[in-house]
């Protein structure tokens, strides 16, 4: 790589003082890397939130009928949970932290393309957080439908549920115009010589994304102001008693929703295929499929939303097409777990922790992506569709395959974000509970699921019991996990030993500036002329 | 799976496709995982200090591309044709209305029967049409394996043909509301003979019951008005032993001066016949303040709902 490692007394992002400085030199800073950092606090604090709610919802599966809390408060925490954990963690997820912080810098750029727009675009974030929570006090009580808002019921429910469909519009709008300037400066603001195929997999997979934020997004936007237009004025589009047609929305919000899901792991994708070949000390193995595979999973992850609608009554060649499609689009993902498997194959392995949570994404990654083949087979479904087995598989993708990715690229850009390093032992120890943990909690749910347990359930039959009383104990043993992790990176922010701009021997850009980075990352645009995984100068050294 | 009953002609074939599909899953994931740990040992730093640069190779890769292609274009071919069984009733199947409402499910018969719980007999078909009469809920047969949405304005079918005398459970499976998770009932499956008894006999002949389920019914007894009340879903609303739930309780009710909420604002009113009769047949003229709009409008006959006023009148 001909970019030279940049020695600068200019002042690192962390340290700067602009126009504004303390906390306000925060909240009006448009650097892409301030941003990012807003996203992380903001995201991880909404994380916990949900995880406390998800706490409380396995306590109270611990008896299977007299409960500590009223069914309607847990009808409530459900769609708190869901909606805190869709909306604001994992739909944001990788984009907003590691596209924010790592885009600019992996392309050779300054910032992004429109800097202001992204600050904005977090304060649209805020916005609707702050409307979310405004809806959980106000009103006839928190919504209680679910995270789907499913018509009918999200219609004649007395509870607070326009506030709430409110705010998820509002989250749409951050989610748009992140995608509008992602795709703008990787189309616009690559270094000189980084052509296509010589960006990195990271910003393949954000461009990916970040198309479908663009394209779907609108449609939940649509999707939301009927259903507060229907529940304000009664106009009768989803509802069957005015004429309306309730799988109408069913489509509407699987649109949006179903790529939401690629929007979500996607770029955990594109992390993890940052990851491996840093620790292999190689470059990839086939770096054209799993670019390719990135805009494919987008294209046909577009095609395949009715896989959620099995049983609604859709016509049968209606499933019968989706279903079919739902497998194809199975195999981009297939493609990328063989690459990087390969990508192992004759490296030079370098054990740290970021591999470690990279490899555990690709297991539980797979075992989510396999139950998600178990539903989309039509016989199956009809058996497994709205029962715990759902629940297991998304936590899986979503938190097994977004959840460990993030944890993973954040594990693996932290020291370039803070400047600092953490601890390698605590970020084992918090690994083996976690991992343990997850699957107790999540592979139960699986085998809940098979035996026929429905989702959103406040009390269950007996015969589920010992079942539910597992996973319980699985999520203390998952969340003591999730305590030491966040809990010793956030000491080694303040008090870990300092790093260096490259521990890892990595090769592309943002390796080769200071750590943390100056303000405008390069003093020197950087040319650049290899493949993005170039180490055959590294290798041995 | 044993841990739960295999009860239908379905459930045989779905388990069947579920074992290998599983097994397939299974081999992939132990294979995926055992390459990903002897790399990881093999091509240690310590062990191989230099690492190979491989970009790629071509017909691996094809064939990591095809192959699985065609295994999940499998799976989507036996999951299609075991659905398409499920989806073809034959012809001589019996078929039942299945409603859903707020929170029971009710049963109709082809000669009017009315159950709240779902009798069928042993090795014959019977067809479903699915229903709703209020939002959307999901009606489950775990032991069968089989699933239909219920969607108000639309029916939809499913069939399913018993192979084992028992109760199995029927659940809800689509959130509907704060009893979402007691929307519970059973299906019985019974002998020919016992639900001939049952169907072709005088009004009041008793239920028939699988060998599995001997309990006595366990509302045997109970006045009719609450017979009636039942399988309409009242009760899973209203009380009459003076507990509030998601609708004011029946006891006491008869008489009593309250507020409602009408199109023009707030009223008193005491409740009398006509308005006992009005909040039944139009619940959302007055709603009765403090309390959702949530009563939906039940189909109830006129003699009927003579009766179930005079119930609610003598409930002191
Ligand atoms: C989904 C729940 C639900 C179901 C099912 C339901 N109700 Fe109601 N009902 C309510 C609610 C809530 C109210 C109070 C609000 C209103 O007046 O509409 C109410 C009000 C009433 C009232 C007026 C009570 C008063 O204090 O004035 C009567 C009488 C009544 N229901 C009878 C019935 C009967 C008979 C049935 C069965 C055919 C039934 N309800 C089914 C929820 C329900
Ligand atoms: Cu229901």
């Amino acid at each position: 790589m001909s970019t030279q490692q940049h020695t600068t007394a200019e002042p690192n992002y962390l340290e700067y003082d602009g126009k504004h400085n303390g906390l306000l030199g925060w909240l009006l800073s448009t650097d892409h890397k301030r941003v990012a950092i807003l996203y992380l606090v903001s995201m991880v604090t909404f994380f916990f939130a949900g995880v406390s709610a998800g706490f409380v919802m396995r306590l109270v599966q611990l008896t299977p009928f007299h409960k500590m809390i009223t069914a309607q408060t847990y009808n409530a925490l459900f769609t708190f949970h869901g909606v805190v954990m869709i909306f604001l963690f994992v739909i944001p997820g990788l984009n907003a932290v590691f596209g924010n912080f790592v885009l600019p810098i992996i392309l050779g750029a300054k910032d992004v393309q429109f800097p202001r727009l992204n600050l904005a675009s977090w304060y649209f974030f805020i916005g609707g957080a702050l409307i979310a929570v405004i809806a959980l006090f106000t009103g006839n009580g928190p919504p209680d439908t679910g995270w789907s808002f499913y018509a009918p019921f999200s219609l004649k429910t007395g509870t607070n549920v326009t506030l709430g469909v409110f705010a998820a519009f509002i989250l749409g709008f951050s989610s748009m115009l992140t995608g509008i300037n992602f795709v703008t400066t990787i189309h616009r603001l690559r270094a000189p010589g980084m052509t296509f195929f010589k960006m990195p997999l990271f910003p393949w997979a954000v461009y990916a994304t970040s198309w479908m934020q663009i394209l779907a997004t609108p449609v939940l936007a649509v999707t939301l102001l009927l259903v507060i237009l229907e529940r304000l004025f009664g106009i009768g589009i989803f509802d069957p008693a005015k004429g309306g047609d309730p799988v109408l929305y069913q489509h509407m919000f699987w649109i949006y929703s179903h790529p939401a899901v690629y929007i979500m792991i996607l770029p955990a994708m594109g992390a993890i295929s940052e990851i491996l070949p840093t620790f292999a000390q190689r470059t990839i193995f086939g770096y054209k499929a799993i670019a390719f595979s990135s805009i494919a999973i987008a294209g046909f992850g577009s095609l395949v939303w009715a896989h959620h609608m099995f049983t609604s009554g859709m016509s049968d060649f209606g499933n019968m097409i989706f279903s079919l499609l739902t497998m194809v689009v199975a195999v981009p993902s297939a493609i990328k777990v063989f690459n990087w498997v390969a990508t192992l194959y004759k490296g030079s392995i370098n054990f740290q922790p970021p591999l470690l949570y990279a490899l555990s994404f690709i297991f539980l990654f797979c075992i989510g992506g396999m139950t998600g083949v178990w539903q989309g087979a039509l016989a199956l479904d009809i058996h497994l569709h709205d029962t715990y087995f759902i629940v297991g598989h998304f936590h899986y993708v979503m938190f097994g395959g977004t959840g460990f990715a993030f944890f993973a690229a954040l594990v693996y850009w932290f020291p370039k974000m803070f400047g600092r390093m953490y601890s390698n032992t605590a970020m084992y120890v918090a690994w083996f509970p976690m991992f343990i943990g997850f699957n107790m909690l999540y592979f139960t749910m699986l085998i809940l699921g098979m035996q026929g347990m429905p989702r959103r359930y406040y009390a269950h039959l007996p015969q589920y019991h010992l079942a539910h009383v597992v996973a319980t104990v699985g999520s203390w043993i998952m969340i003591s996990g999730l305590l030491i992790f966040f809990g010793s990176l956030l000491h080694a922010v303040f008090r870990g030993k300092k790093a260096g701009s490259n521990p890892w021997h990595a090769v592309t850009l943002e390796w080769s500036v200071p750590s943390p980075p100056p303000v405008e990352n390069f003093d020197e645009v950087p040319t650049v002329t290899h493949e993005p995984y170039h180490f055959a100068k590294e290798a041995g050294s | 799976m044993n841990f739960l009953p295999k009860a239908s002609t379905f459930a045989t074939q779905a388990d069947k496709l579920f074992l290998q599909i599983f097994v397939l899953s299974l081999v992939f994931l132990v294979f995926i995982t055992a390459l990903m740990i002897y790399f990881v040992i093999k091509y240690s730093k310590k062990r191989h200090p230099k690492a190979e640069q491989i970009e790629g190779h071509t017909l691996l890769e094809i064939t990591w591309t095809v192959v699985p292609l065609l295994l999940f274009v499998a799976i989507f071919y036996y999951g299609w044709t075991s659905y398409d069984y499920a989806r073809r009733a034959p012809r001589d199947a019996m078929v039942v209305k299945v409603t859903g409402r707020q929170w029971t499910w009710s049963f109709k018969y082809p000669n009017g029967k009315q159950t709240d719980k779902l009798y069928a007999v042993l090795d014959r078909p019977m067809k479903l049409d699915v229903n709703s009469v209020d939002i959307l809920h999901g009606f489950y047969i775990p032991a069968f394996r089989l699933k239909a949405d219920a969607v108000p304005g639309r029916t939809n079918t499913i069939w399913f043909q018993p192979t084992r005398l028992g109760t199995y459970d029927i659940q809800c499976t689509v959130i509907c509301g704060v009893n979402h998770s007691s929307m519970l009932s059973h299906v019985e499956v019974v002998r020919e003979k016992e639900f001939k008894a049952w169907y072709f006999g005088p009004e009041g002949a008793p239920e028939p019951t699988a060998v599995a389920a001997l309990a006595p019914p366990e509302h045997a007894g109970e006045p009719e008005a609450l017979a009636l009340m039942r399988p309409r879903g009242c009760l899973g609303c209203h009380s009459i032993d003076g507990k509030p739930m998601v609708g004011p309780t029946f006891r006491g009710l008869y008489g009593k001066q309250e507020e409602v909420v009408t199109k023009t604002g707030l009223a008193r009113v005491t409740m009398d016949d006509e308005r006992l009769r009005l909040a039944i047949l139009e619940p959302s003229r007055e709603v009765v303040r403090g309390y959702p709009e949530q009563m939906p409008v039940v189909p109830i006959g006129d003699d009927e709902l003579n009766r179930v006023v005079a119930y609610i009148k003598e409930l002191k």
